[in-house]
């Protein structure tokens, strides 16, 4: 019993560090290549949960609701691009954050806007719906599995992207000197707006995947977005690589934690005391794991450009 | 350079709005006015007639309403909103000016609303704040400086017992009440029960109401980060754990994500909660998943008397909506300002605060009755999930408590 309640737990830490690294590898992506710090990630997660689920509500499909996250999402990060990012390139990251700030506010007002401030209804769809037995573990929900699979084929897929492509070595290229690919004539230009797009849609997927599971609603990505950055400063900010062991630290160290400190303090604590005061500091773990990172590793564990 | 002008012209545009919404109520204001002119229209002039008329109306009554309209909690804090300006509607009382205000669910924000509305708006009665902890930084001080705060939701144990105000009415409940009707509900199916709440002073004031009244064994009792979006390692230990049931109060869109997570994962021990944790608010969102869960209610959409067959399609026809326990609970907050109105100056603080205690007023729960610490006497019942014409909605089981008060009424000394 108590070796599966461990093993679940495990791969519960597993899924929301996949889900995570979604979300990282989009911002690391974009600050590596563009260097910008981009505080809207969060609302493009919001754009990719709200269009699955009025998709998915109109059509009655999970999956072309799951097709039209990706495409909104991608749409509205290139559209952002053109619009506002593109002006704040050249300007120093206090700039960038005022503007991407801006947008939050114009992405929740605009979304509570159009859709009300109750959340919209999104469920699983039925194939992956309900529990199925692992080795060692009673049941396991499948959808967290799949969620799982999702985030193992996405880290794979931008592996190959960036280190067999042509768009890949762009944007490898576009990281180390942007000055020397613009004078040896590609389109820094439309690199840009598709490595944001790209960034985006990866926040669109996850926010569709992660909205079916929990509820849609307007201010759903900012949570997100500061385990996010938590993720990439301690992965190192600029790397996927990094982004992606981040996640898995901040996951499984946010869900073991959550579920180890209040049993370990109920050995010496009253059993309610023991939880709340195990509570709060599981909220605070994982702060406290970045600050240590950070004081062994000021740049993080993998810095870009290193 | 030309960052610094931008960062000006933002500046003007939040000045802006903020005149917007001070504009809003000098419009309601003008067409007071306007309806005193024509009430008075063969008069010969306009001193006249503004004099005549603060003779011939009852004293100008001015509320601030501050809730929570954006962020995760906007749900509750728009039902909050409409069912009190549905009661101020209906009464067609003219006197009364309502300027509502965002708190995005932030204690700071709502602190400086709150001073900016005792200061230069001069409102006499604050009202509308969802969340226990904007609460505490709110109403103690609006007492301290002498305005009337009428609880549409928050309860906090603080406010309850020896720090009772007589300038501090609850029109909701004491935060506690739900989860002891749940308790005592527990005690008559149930041997062992997992118990979770959010990390916050009505988390806590949660799990000790329902301690309270539950005789059996705890399997576990859990706090969660309030705003947590993912259950899964709660929901690993409720499998563990060999619990009979589960009593979980998660507002808003915590609950949604936990009911949904659960679910999923296949474990079927039953669930209850408050009746906030299923209110209509979150069940459309929460779908399914809901079915069959008990929760407690002192109102329920079915209740059978005449003020609640009143309300219910009122609030219907006026929102398109089913209203929530929020709704009502504004509601009510209103109409006990209402009343108390017509029969006292809200200026004479002892003969208004009186007017309300006595709560003359039809409330769509029944009965409805203050406490010594202003605090309701109520009657509260145990509900279940349903589905009715295809919309999820919660209908009455049981009467589980008849005028039920508070363990804090003995506290207070007033």
């Amino acid at each position: 019993m108590i070796l599966s309640l461990a093993l679940e737990q495990l791969l519960n830490g597993l899924q929301l560090g996949v889900m995570l690294f979604l979300m990282a590898a989009g911002l690391t992506l974009i600050f590596g290549v563009m260097g910008l710090i981009n505080l809207a990630h969060g609302s493009l997660y919001m754009v990719g949960a709200f269009a699955c689920a009025v998709v998915a509500a109109a059509t009655g499909s999970f999956w072309i609701g799951l097709a039209a996250s990706l495409v909104c999402a991608a749409a509205a990060g290139a559209i952002v691009e053109f619009l506002v990012i593109r002006r704040l390139y050249d300007r120093d990251h206090l700039d960038q954050v005022l503007a991407t700030f801006a947008l939050i506010l114009i992405f929740s007002e605009g979304a509570r806007w159009v859709f009300g401030s109750f959340p919209l209804y999104l469920d699983i769809p039925p194939l992956l719906s309900g529990a199925v037995p692992l080795p060692g573990i009673e049941a396991y929900p499948l959808y967290r599995l799949a969620i799982i699979g999702v985030g193992a084929l996405v880290a794979f897929g931008l592996y190959l992207l960036i280190s067999k492509t042509r768009l890949g070595m762009r944007i490898r290229a576009g990281e180390s000197d942007r000055e020397m690919i613009a004078a040896l004539g590609v389109d820094i230009r439309t690199l840009y707006t598709v490595v944001f797009a790209l960034g985006s849609a990866l926040a669109g997927l996850a926010g569709a995947l992660v909205g079916a599971l929990q509820s849609v609603q307007v201010g759903m990505g900012e949570p997100v977005l500061i385990l996010a950055f938590v993720v990439i400063v301690i992965g190192g900010i600029g790397s996927i690589k990094g982004a992606l062991v981040g996640a898995l630290i901040v996951g499984l160290t946010d869900t073991l934690g959550r579920f180890l400190l209040p049993s370990l303090l109920g050995l010496i604590l009253p059993a309610s005391t023991a939880g709340a005061v195990g509570a709060s500091l599981a909220a605070m773990l994982i702060y406290i794991v970045m600050a240590l990172v950070l004081a062994f590793r000021p740049r993080g564990l993998f810095p870009a450009n290193a | 350079m030309w960052k610094f002008p931008r960062n000006c012209e933002m500046g003007r545009k939040k000045l802006v709005r903020t005149q917007n919404a001070g504009g809003h109520k000098t419009m309601e204001q003008s067409n007071q006015r306007e309806h005193a002119m024509k009430t008075f229209l063969s008069a010969a002039t306009l001193t006249l007639s503004l004099s005549v008329s603060s003779l011939a109306v009852a004293e100008p009554i001015k509320i601030g309403l501050i809730t929570t309209l954006s962020g995760g909690g906007a749900g509750l804090g728009v039902d909050t909103r409409d069912g009190f300006m549905l009661a101020i509607k209906q009464s067609g009382n003219k006197d009364i000016t309502v300027i509502t205000e965002d708190d995005a669910q932030k204690p700071e924000l709502a602190v400086q609303i709150a001073d900016k509305m005792i200061q230069s708006d001069q409102v006499d009665i604050l009202t509308g704040i969802v969340w226990s902890n904007l609460l505490m930084a709110v109403a103690p001080s609006a007492n301290a400086q002498g305005k009337f705060y009428v609880s549409t939701n928050a309860a906090p144990a603080a406010l309850a017992g020896a720090k009772c105000n007589p300038l501090y009415f609850n029109a909701a409940y004491q935060n506690d009440n739900l989860h002891e009707a749940m308790g005592e509900y527990a005690n008559k199916d149930y041997k062992k029960i997992f118990i979770m709440a959010p990390n916050y002073p009505a988390g806590k004031d949660s799990l000790t109401g329902f301690k309270r009244y539950y005789k059996g064994e705890l399997a576990a009792e859990v706090y969660t980060k309030v705003g947590q979006a993912d259950y899964a390692a709660e929901i690993a230990q409720i499998r563990a754990s060999g619990a009979d049931a589960v009593f979980a109060f998660l507002p808003g869109g915590m609950g949604i994500s936990f009911m949904k997570q659960y679910a999923q994962s296949g474990v079927k021990t039953p669930i209850m909660g408050p009746g906030f944790s299923f209110s209509q608010d979150v069940l459309p969102a929460i779908g399914d998943a809901a079915l069959g869960v008990k929760a407690s209610g002192q109102w329920v959409k079915d209740l059978d008397n005449e003020a609640n067959k009143k309300f219910v399609p009122a609030f219907q026809k006026e929102y398109g909506r089913l209203p929530s326990l929020y709704a009502v609970q504004a509601y009510d907050a209103a109409q006990l300002i209402l009343s108390a109105a017509s029969k006292a100056s809200v200026k004479d603080t002892k003969a208004f605060g009186e007017a309300m205690q006595a709560a003359d007023i039809q409330s769509p729960r029944g009965k409805f009755k203050f406490n010594t610490n202003l605090h309701p006497i109520q009657d509260i019942y145990v509900t279940e999930v349903v589905k009715e014409d295809g919309l999820l909605t919660n209908k009455t089981v049981s009467k589980i408590f008849t005028d039920h008060g508070d363990a804090y009424a003995k506290d207070c000394k007033m």
